[in-house]
């Protein structure tokens, strides 16, 4: 996995609450063997219209947001399938970071799984953050994960934001959780004897 | 010792290796594995040159891409193939018990899981599909997690979860008559929100769940994820060990007398206590009727289409805005207005046989409105085998119903069942997102015998009133 450590880039807002992933990457696009590609098929349904053109309104075909590496959105992010393909699609389009006042367990341990950062931040910060990229569209955020630290270059944003120290590690060091569980073999082993 | 809910005594059986401050690692009774979400993680094992820890208690079908049409016709989607075909070589040497298209015991995970006696009361059961939660029925912690995590399980036999918090939701007194499973839980959804449950396992309890059947309550926890909860769990009864008793993979004669002296054990002990209580009572409870984008805009039968305007947060007011432009319905108008396109009977929530009886039950002697397509997909390769054998199919066909082989189907439109877009559907499945059955198709969520009222009468009715 590649480590997250630091990241700037562009913040592009997506202003709606309960984002499922079947709207992050629609079923139909998950028939691949691969875990790479899936990019192109990101929020497919409300990035192109019905004849495949691109939608000029959504906000990830807006020039003023161009190659984001940072989402904005509303609560409950990621809910419904626990299909990873949604973080896969995320990343695959340059997405690392997503900031929002909730996420969907699976889809957020998904991110972690992944090297994408979910920073869960109080709702009426990240509807001002909204409002602040909105205003200024094309707004680069600096993401300091060492020190759980959000900011934009005039220091106008200025947020910090919680992470679970384990987690903060792995994405740290880009560690394999299966690697970490196998060095506890001797004790899967012993849990199957008294099984 | 202080008193434990059957979540934590579950966990606390299965915990291998706690340490402060990092996530649990918990054993796993029962993996199950289908074709979509399998193949990158059989990649990371093959790159890393790691194994199948525990072929004996991995489990393998597919359903999510599988044609629903005659089982003499081929796959023909080329990418569908090359996923199904994909999870078959994969399986080659690990010695994962596998049930093709073409097996007896094919179905829908969830569907197959208990239906053969793999799912049992205490089990830790996961599946790389959110609806693995329906597994909780029987008294099992039993949750979806994403591929990393299926590779995971399938190097270790664990997973590792940091452990969730626990709600009760308490349903009291009786059912009313008309009101089903699927109301129940729709109603619920409605009363929590979609998010929320985050980060908790729910137990259902009280009257109304204890005097539902196996399929019934599966229904239910089978939507807790729509709830936003980690899994849903119902402590194992009377009715759950007659319903584990005698099916192909349970334990059987003294060891099944054994087991269930286990499984008695199981229940939430009195003085234990929940992060969190919801409370509902079941004589509030109507036939319901999603109106909106997600499980949680829903309404009852004799209600009518919210308008916006009635809400009072901005971005629920946006939302609902935004659902009703998508859905094509005008704010007030009555739900038993609202006319059907196509009918789709199926998915891990309402395909058992008991919600295709329930259905049957509604349609005999009666035809399916000239304007309305409906089809009938079977949970499993068994359900439908079983209802052929009791003639329900002939019930369903003679009333101009599709009667189709099992899978996941237009649940999530993988397959080639979809809506066209436009096209309205009263559905038993799950979710009512936006393209969830087919790009620009529009999704009512309802219990089998309100699709089934749907599809003779070409709109919503309330079946109470039939």
């Amino acid at each position: 996995m590649e480590p997250f450590i630091k990241l700037s880039g562009v913040a592009a807002p997506i202003n709606r609450v309960n984002i499922d992933t079947d709207q992050i990457i629609p079923a139909i696009n998950l028939k691949r063997i691969e875990r790479t590609g899936y990019g192109q098929f990101l929020f497919g349904s409300w990035r192109f219209k019905e004849d495949g053109s691109p939608d000029p309104d959504f906000v990830l075909n807006d020039p003023k947001y161009q190659n984001p590496s940072i989402l904005v959105a509303g609560r409950n992010f990621g809910c419904g399938s626990s299909r990873e393909h949604a973080p896969w699609a995320l990343e695959d389009f340059g997405i690392r970071c997503i900031i929002a006042p909730s996420f969907a367990d699976i889809f957020f341990s998904n991110c972690f799984q992944n090297g994408l950062l979910p920073v869960v931040l109080p709702e009426e910060q990240v509807q001002q953050l909204m409002e602040k990229l909105e205003k200024d569209p094309g707004t680069r955020l600096n993401v300091d994960l060492d020190a759980q630290r959000i900011w934009d270059e005039d220091e106008e944003v200025v947020l910090t934001f919680e992470v679970d120290p384990f987690r903060k590690e792995c994405l740290l060091n880009g560690l394999d959780e299966i690697g970490l569980t196998m060095q506890q073999d001797d004790k899967i082993a012993a849990f199957e004897n008294r099984h | 010792m202080p008193s434990k809910t059957m979540f934590e005594k579950i966990w606390d059986a299965h915990a291998v290796h706690e340490e402060p401050g990092q996530p649990s690692i918990i054993y796993v009774d029962l993996h199950l594995i289908h074709e979509v979400t399998t193949p990158q993680a059989f990649e990371g094992l093959r790159l890393a040159g790691r194994k199948v820890r525990r072929p004996d208690l991995t489990v393998a079908t597919v359903d999510h891409n599988t044609p629903t049409w005659d089982l003499s016709m081929p796959v023909t989607d080329e990418i569908s193939k090359r996923q199904l075909d994909a999870l078959e070589d994969n399986l080659k040497d690990t010695g994962i018990v596998f049930y093709d298209r073409y097996s007896p015991n094919q179905g829908i995970v969830h569907v197959i899981g208990p239906d053969l006696g793999y799912t049992q009361p205490g089990k830790t059961v996961v599946c790389g599909d959110s609806h693995t939660s329906t597994h909780g029925a029987l008294g099992c912690f039993a949750l979806g997690i994403g591929t990393s995590e299926v590779e995971h399980v399938l190097a270790t036999q664990t997973l590792r979860q940091f452990k969730p918090k626990t709600m009760e939701v308490r349903l009291n007194g009786p059912l009313p008559s008309g009101v089903v499973a699927k109301d129940v839980i729709l109603g619920i959804i409605g009363q929590i929100g979609i998010n929320g449950g985050i980060g908790h396992v729910i137990e259902y309890t009280g009257e109304a769940i204890r005097s539902l059947s196996m399929d019934g309550r599966m229904t239910i926890c089978n939507m807790s994820i729509e709830g936003g909860a980690r899994a849903g769990m119902i402590a194992p009864d009377q009715t759950t060990f007659d319903y584990v008793n005698g099916r192909q993979f349970a334990p059987k004669g003294q060891d099944f007398e054994a087991a269930v002296d286990e499984w008695r054990k199981l229940p939430t002990e009195l003085g234990a206590t929940f992060d969190k209580l919801v409370e509902i009572e079941a004589a509030d409870l109507e036939p319901f009727v999603t109106w909106g984008t997600n499980p949680g805009m829903v309404t009852k039968i004799t209600n009518r289409v919210p308008d916006p305007a009635s809400f009072s947060q901005a971005h629920e007011r946006e939302a609902a805005e935004r659902a009703l432009t998508y859905m094509g319905l005008e704010p007030n108008t009555p739900i038993q207005d609202i006319k059907i396109d196509r009918v789709f009977l199926g998915a891990c929530t309402n395909s058992r046989i008991e919600d295709l009886r329930a259905a049957a039950e509604i349609i005999k002697g009666k035809h399916a409105h000239p304007d309305v397509y409906a089809m009938v997909v079977p949970g499993s390769a068994r359900v439908k085998a079983e209802a052929e054998a009791e003639g329900l199919d002939r019930i369903f066909t003679d009333a101009g119903f599709d009667w189709r082989v099992a899978g996941c189907s237009m649940c999530l439109g993988m397959n080639p069942d979809v809506l066209q877009p436009g096209q309205r559907c009263a559905s038993t499945s799950n979710r009512n997102f936006e393209g969830r059955q087919g790009k620009g198709g529009r999704t009512h969520l309802v219990s089998p015998p309100m699709a089934a009222a749907a599809a003779i009468a070409g709109h919503f009715v309330d079946v109470r009133e039939l």
